[in-house]
């Protein structure tokens, strides 16, 4: 099972997080920070996955943004890093090139992209024009 | 498309983003964040009525506030007014926020849940989908309440849209984990199996997540599932990549519903029928033979998604471990990943293969690797992949190669990272120990590590390489002569001057032929650390020389001399003082035969399994914590304390032979034996194993995602407490000793030690979880009447292992305190009850007397009513050696040669309590051919002799 999706920046700002078991305000700023800090204090070379308490990271950094999701035993981590990378491309093709700055602004949206990848911490959808179809129902109603 | 804000872009939104990005500090963020709070706040208390968009606009900077890391405690109404507004923008903001903000005990679950109400009635299926998701995302027991009838209607009906049918399947899973009770299996399962067979592959994928889960929990009703998964699976995996276009990733198809599917399938034995298993084994070939071809393409993303469902089909042939072939080739496959260039295969594969080791088949072929793995350990620059191939040193190890992986080990934790040395230390002397076929290699390799990573040399490791040269007799004289070296060295750490003290105590006798470690250079030796350490190493150094005074009394007046320093007789710390005190007078005033008898070399330790092994699987944690019933027995060792501590186990414990030998007429015996203490002397920990052994009681630490904390929502009144486990029989097996397994069901054991002086007693209480899953709001309470005053000193939430609790007797007292423990196991709320056994008896101080006061004081409670009389038939054969014990266990003092009848007992003792002092008289007379016993007790107080007369009566 995924345990929370995040997007933090080198700076450690966080971008976006997604929890799917329920963890306190507090505590969520300092799992952050320490999540981050341990992504951050990796080197290329070393592997994506880092143990951490009694779950496992699985991060990718994209520019100066990382992706890190908090998986249990049950997951695949390999499947779990191209998931990423599949989130991404959505971005990508949502927003034609995604940066930093579309995420902060389009917060709803990037939120809509990702629950409808995972849900309840389960993969539930990976086909990329099935992810966007409610994105553009909404856009077209937002238009119209 | 905009390039900030796309569709119904929000200025005043994007505004307020530009605003907090410019910020150039915390402070001004801050400050900027709580003008904003403001704003929104007046405007929702404001009179003017906000309009859709304006509540949109403000929900959406809450919910980025939020994200900022700052609480919201407002705006949960607007969200949920969001909810009813037909416009779709407005309804999904709505829910968004109450899917990220709101947990699941909120007061406005019925205000939610009746949107979602007319949502799911509404027949739009995104309506329908955003009422589903929340429900997925919140979940709580109320949503559960109010949907988990409807859900897998909607779920199993025909005319369900596919989208709303994947939601559905998540949104029964969540109210699956939160209250299985509201969700009881029915027609919808065969349904739900079916959904495997969907067109629609998302469909799939979100039916499998759902029936892995309750396949867990109900294997027999999900049978169905295997046939259909391997079926599915193998149209995937055989399939053109061109067939499933949409679900095709980098040319592999469908990829992650492939590693469901395998994991669905590790949830069953290999299949029984012979057609669905050779169509599955067809498609691990499949997949094994992929990986072997040339890759369609160059992109990593190809390579990434073909080996997840290679590493998950490995996961399954390991989980099956029925085809020999299959293994020896994922063994093979993992083998070429152990060098490859990605770092992420390269852990991957040594934490498969890890799990590949324990199998019989493919154990030998994992073998062939360890020269891989030893280069892994010394040449990763990633210390969790140097992690993941000690793990795997450690499974493939065997006596082939026992050596050669342990000294490989030994030579790493020379550079090792702190983080593992620990683990690396026990797994070190786990394998030296089941491999040693020399006991002289396996002493080596122990002080071995003590000299590379003392610090990190726990207890129980140097614990253990006592018992083992105690119970070994080939290999004391080297032992001996091995620490005896070590110590030369000029630095040695501390753990070695214990072992090296303990041993040479015990076997120094072995090397003091040779004059090069004659009695007193090792006396001196040892003696020259002494200043250098901690208390308890100085504590057990002072019996090391106690000891020697019995092995050598060529040295006994130096010794004697170093006890009698003011040093150590006026020591500051009081064990260090009294050890002092207690040996120097007893290697005055004892004579060489009774110093022989006390200070005898230890006998043999009981076999038992190493402590270590439990310590590491604790390290180790849940996941890997496989063997469970390993676990319990070592438990259960620590809590029966059947090896009773003492210097010499007859020197303590039976205190009648030993104060007339050392003619110190009536004194009491606890003036010799070392107060009973926890931690206080190593000697005598070395026969127990520390509570810290003991596994938690919740696997895992207590950490943010332990489990949803269910607290509020739990019903407590929804099963009655059982009636109190009475268990009369443990309970009065307690009434003589103090240490031992009070309870133990399949989900708990209880142990106990305690210690009673006089009116007062401290007992420890430990819980043992005994399953792999935490038990969550574990509470447990003590019950006792105002006789008996109980406190609790430490009590941690979640996962406390010990509690302690001080006992203190303010008068006499009937009823003993029970022990209410509630718990939440997986999603069913226990709640147990035991007699906690602390009896009267226990505060018993025994009474030495003559046989002449004994029967002056037993003429003075000749009143009737201070006399009762028991007649009873023996349960347990007629033991003379036995009873003697209980009654001494029991708490008074065995008086010999006061009956003019032998054969029978008497006793004497006073009751403490905390307003009197009750003098206790006691007689038991056996009648070995009626096979009865008459038992009479006699105290100041009526109550109090029947108390202890029914519970001494339980005794025999």
């Amino acid at each position: 099972m995924i345990k929370f999706f995040l997007m933090v920046n080198k700076q450690g700002q966080t971008r976006l997080s997604r929890y799917y078991e329920h963890v306190e305000i507090n505590k969520r700023a300092m799992l952050e920070a320490e999540v981050i800090r341990s992504c951050l204090s990796r080197s290329k070379d070393e592997c994506s996955f880092v143990e951490y308490k009694d779950f496992k990271l699985v991060y990718r950094q994209y520019a100066a943004l990382f992706i890190v999701v908090g998986i249990d035993q049950t997951e695949n981590e390999i499947a779990v890093y191209e998931l990423i990378h599949n989130f991404v491309e959505v971005l990508d093709k949502y927003f034609s090139r995604v940066s930093e700055l579309d995420i902060m602004f389009n917060l709803d949206r990037v939120h809509i992209i990702l629950d409808e990848m995972v849900l309840n911490g389960c993969i539930v959808e990976t086909n990329r024009n099935r992810i966007l179809a409610p994105l553009f129902v909404l856009d077209k109603v937002a238009e119209g | 498309m905009p390039a900030v804000s796309k569709g119904d872009g929000m200025r005043g939104l994007a505004v307020f983003i530009s605003d907090i990005r410019n910020c150039k500090s915390k402070e001004a963020e801050i400050k900027r964040i709580n003008k904003e709070l403001a704003n929104i706040r007046s405007k929702f208390k404001g009179d003017k009525a906000l309009d859709g968009y304006s509540k949109k606009k403000y929900v959406c900077k809450l919910l980025f506030i939020f994200l900022l890391g700052h609480d919201i405690d407002f705006g949960h109404m607007e969200a949920v007014n969001l909810l009813s507004s037909n416009r779709y923008t407005e309804k999904q903001i709505g829910y968004l926020f109450i899917s990220v903000l709101v947990n699941s005990n909120s007061e406005l679950i019925r205000l939610i849940n009746n949107a979602i109400k007319n949502d799911l009635a509404s027949r739009n299926p995104t309506f329908m989908g955003l009422a589903l998701h929340c429900i997925a995302n919140v979940g709580s027991r109320e949503m559960a309440e109010a949907f988990a009838g409807e859900i897998p209607k909607i779920l199993v009906a025909g005319d369900t849209m596919d989208s709303v049918k994947q939601s559905a399947a998540l949104c029964l899973l969540r109210l699956y984990r939160t209250s299985p009770d509201l969700v009881p299996m029915g027609d919808w399962t065969s349904r739900v199996v079916h959904l495997l067979n969907d067109q629609h592959l998302g469909v799939v994928t979100a039916a499998t997540s759902l029936i892995t889960t309750l396949a867990q929990k109900n294997p027999e009703e999900f049978k169905t599932s295997v046939s259909l998964a391997v079926s599915r699976l193998s149209r995937i995996v055989t399939s053109a990549s061109t067939d499933l276009q949409d679900y095709t990733y980098y040319f592999v198809p469908a990829p992650w519903l492939s590693v469901k599917l395998l994991r669905l399938l590790q949830c069953y034995p290999p299949p029984e029928d012979p057609a669905v298993r050779g169509r599955l084994t067809e498609c691990l070939e499949t997949i094994l033979n992929k990986a072997q071809e040339p890759p369609k393409s160059k992109k990593v993303q190809h390579s990434n998604a073909k080996n997840a469902v290679l590493f998950e089909a490995i996961s399954l042939i390991i989980h099956h471990d029925s085809e020999p072939n299959l293994l020896v080739r994922a063994c093979n496959q993992l083998g070429q990943f152990l060098q490859h260039r990605e770092t992420n295969l390269r852990y991957l594969a040594l934490e498969s293969m890890c799990t590949l080791a324990s199998s019989e088949f493919s154990h030998e072929a994992v073998k062939t690797h360890i020269e891989t793995v030893i280069n892994a350990l010394k040449t990763e620059r990633d210390v969790s992949v140097r992690q993941r191939a000690v793990d795997l040193l450690y499974a493939m190890c065997d006596r082939s190669n026992a050596q050669q992986i342990v000294a490989e080990m030994l030579n790493y934790l020379e550079t090792a990272d702190y983080s593992i040395r620990e683990e690396i230390v026990l797994k070190v002397a786990i394998l030296a120990e089941k491999y040693a076929v020399d006991y002289t290699w396996y002493v080596d390799t122990i002080l071995n590590l003590i000299r590379i990573a003392g610090d990190y040399v726990s207890e129980e490791v140097w614990y253990r390489v006592i018992q083992i040269v105690i119970n070994r007799d080939d290999v004391q004289g080297y032992a001996a002569k091995t620490v005896f070296e070590a110590l030369q060295a000029p630095a040695c750490h501390e753990n070695l001057v214990k072992v090296g003290g303990y041993i040479l105590g015990e076997f120094g006798n072995l090397i003091a032929g040779d004059p090069r470690s004659s009695p007193l250079i090792q006396f001196n030796l040892l003696h020259s650390k002494f200043h250098l350490c901690s208390v308890p190493t100085r504590a057990l150094l002072l019996s090391t020389y106690i000891k020697f005074v019995n092995l050598f009394p060529e040295i006994k007046t130096t010794i004697q001399d170093v006890l009698r320093s003011d040093s150590q007789l006026k020591n500051a710390d009081v064990e260090l003082q009294q050890r002092a005190v207690e040996y120097l007078r007893l290697s005055t005033i004892a004579s060489t035969d009774i110093l022989a008898t006390v200070l005898e070399e230890m006998p043999p330790f009981p076999e038992r399994e190493s402590s270590i092994l439990a310590k590491l699987k604790k390290k180790k944690g849940p996941g890997t914590v496989t063997d469970l019933e390993e676990i319990k027995k070592e438990r259960s060792f620590d809590m029966n304390g059947s090896a009773e501590p003492a210097l010499n186990a007859t020197a303590v414990t039976t205190p009648s032979p030993l104060e007339d030998l050392l003619g110190l007429g009536a004194a009491p015996v606890t003036n010799i034996a070392p107060p009973p203490s926890f931690n206080g002397s190593l000697l005598v920990d070395v026969f127990l194993d520390s509570p810290s052994a003991v596994a938690p009681l919740a696997p895992g630490s207590d950490d943010n995602f332990a489990s949803p904390d269910l607290a509020s929502s739990e019903v407590v009144s929804e099963e009655p407490a059982d009636t109190v486990h009475d268990a009369d029989e443990l309970f009065h097996k307690f009434v003589c000793k103090n240490n031992g397994v009070l309870f133990e069901n399949q989900l708990l054991q209880i142990g106990l030690k305690s210690e009673f002086r006089q009116n007062l007693g401290r007992m420890f209480i430990f819980y043992g979880n005994k399953t792999s899953t935490q038990f969550l709001n574990f509470t447990p309470t003590v019950i006792c009447s105002d006789d008996l005053q109980s406190n609790i000193l430490k009590l941690d939430g979640g996962a406390q292992v010990q509690q302690v609790v001080n006992i203190e007797c303010v008068s006499d007292f009937m009823e003993a305190p029970i022990l209410n423990i509630q718990f939440r196991y997986g999603g069913t709320f226990q709640n147990l009850s035991v007699k906690l056994p602390i009896t009267l008896n226990k505060f018993f101080q025994p009474t030495e007397m003559s046989s002449q006061d004994f029967f002056q004081r037993w003429k003075q409670l000749s009143n009737p009513k201070q006399e009762v009389q028991n007649i009873f038939k023996a349960k347990h054969p007629m033991d003379a050696e036995i009873t003697k014990a209980k009654i001494i266990g029991f708490g008074s003092a065995l008086l010999e040669e006061v009956d003019p009848n032998p054969a029978n007992f008497v006793g004497a003792g006073i009751i403490h309590t905390k307003t009197t002092q009750i003098g206790c008289l006691l007689r038991l007379e056996p009648n070995l051919q009626a096979q009865m016993y008459r038992l009479t007790l006699r105290t100041s107080k009526e109550a109090v002799s029947q108390r202890l007369c029914d519970l001494l009566s339980e005794q025999f």
